[in-house]
């Protein structure tokens, strides 16, 4: 057993990673911090959990000394905490975006200035199907971005494929935007929505570049959905890629992986990956459809938001590094119907 | 057990037992439906599908 505790427990990512932990067979959680709502139970944050857990939420510092601390929230507004909450534990992972990127330009332009820009370059990428040799001994683990993480396993193993830019297509469900109350969470206004946030450059296209070397232009949606990424990325391939090349390079990046699976099908009414059925799960789905005449691929990739787009990824990526099994923890395979 | 290449996506189709003549079998990878249009030598095709279409 190890002892982990989680920074920022009161959110919805801090939320599924209470929900993942609690029933890991080889973790205890000892603490969830919140500055906003220290004192309070855990279960009244998240429903779900009740009678799985007496646990209160503390201040971030009355962080306990543990094994693993989880960063389910930003530490940029103050970095001197960041670091000793990050001292309390040998294995830091961190699902905020504060280090996903490596250059500091980058981040600049995405995020605003880094404070501590030193840290940017120092984790290891938590992105299992990618970085799992290296997972295995990395004491700092930076989760991807949901839309990012389905970017890159969708097209990360046909990039030799693939000539051009790639546009990817992202659209996300309510609670990719956190728990934090605000007139544009209000429900009259995010009903029904189709709504473009971030109609060019989101911040996540740098993820999938830095990731897979292409050229990336992401435009994100706001769909009528409270969980669930899934993500369009259109481009052209090489002349002479067929679909039997397509199929041959995803079946060999990932036909022994827990967690992704292929899904471009012929018959049925879930052919290409959809978050529907995902929700809850720790699966990524990838598809695609070719156009063998004209060159056009079509990529899609789908999972959970704010489980293989994050405290699953973040679970998978603890397995790896105490050398468990990856699938502990994240055994439930999502519902249907939903 | 036979095996052969499904014609749509060319993933392996297992047969559990002897393939009879137009047995329709489904790709596991795919979901193609695929019809033995012939036992010896074994040959699989792929039976047409129908299309979706939400925007009318
Ligand atoms: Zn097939």
């Amino acid at each position: 057993m190890i002892r982990a505790a989680i920074v920022g427990g009161a959110g919805y990512i801090g939320g599924e990673l209470l929900r993942l932990l609690l029933g890991h067979p080889e973790v205890e959680v000892v603490a969830s911090t919140s500055a906003r709502l220290a004192g309070r139970r855990v279960d009244g944050s998240h429903p779900n959990l009740r009678g799985l857990t007496d646990l209160v939420h503390s201040s971030p510092d009355a962080l306990p000394d543990c094994d693993a601390v989880f960063f389910a929230s930003s530490g940029l507004d103050d970095p001197a905490q960041r670091a000793a909450l990050a001292s309390r534990a040998k294995l830091v992972f961190d699902l905020s975006a504060d280090l996903r990127l490596t250059d500091p330009a980058l981040f600049a332009k995405h995020y605003g200035a880094h404070p501590t820009p030193d840290l940017l370059g120092t984790a290891t990428r938590g992105l299992p199907e990618v970085d799992r040799a290296a997972l295995r001994t990395a004491n700092l683990v930076s989760v991807p971005g949901c839309m990012a993480t389905a970017g890159i396993l969708g097209l990360r193993p046909l990039v030799e494929f693939i000539d051009g830019p790639v546009t990817v297509d992202g659209r996300v469900g309510s609670s990719g935007s956190g728990a934090s109350a605000g007139e544009m969470n209000l429900h009259a206004e995010r009903a029904n929505v189709l709504r473009v946030f971030a109609p060019l450059g989101h911040r996540h296209q740098a993820e999938i570049s830095q990731a897979t070397g292409l050229t990336v232009r992401m435009t994100a949606t706001g769909v009528d959905a409270v969980r669930g990424v899934q993500v369009l990325c259109r481009t052209q391939v090489r002349a002479g890629v067929t679909e039997t090349d397509i199929r041959k390079a995803y079946r060999a990046a990932y036909a022994d992986e827990p967690f992704v699976r292929v899904v471009a099908q012929k018959r049925g009414n879930y052919r290409l990956p959809e978050p529907k059925i995902l929700l809850g799960s720790n699966f990524c789905d990838v598809g695609f459809a070719l156009d063998a005449d004209t060159r056009e691929l079509l990529v899609v990739g789908a999972l959970d938001n704010l489980v293989k787009g994050g405290s699953g990824n973040a679970v998978q990526s603890l397995n790896i590094r105490m050398g468990w099994d990856e699938r502990l923890g994240l055994g439930f395979p999502g519902l249907h119907p939903v | 057990m036979s095996v052969q290449s499904c014609p749509e996506c060319a993933a392996d189709v297992a047969f559990a037992a002897p393939p009879e003549l137009n047995e329709i079998i489904e790709c596991g990878e795919c979901a193609g439906e695929l019809e033995v249009v012939s036992v010896d030598p074994l040959i699989i095709a792929v039976a047409p599908e129908a299309e979706e279409d939400w925007g009318e």
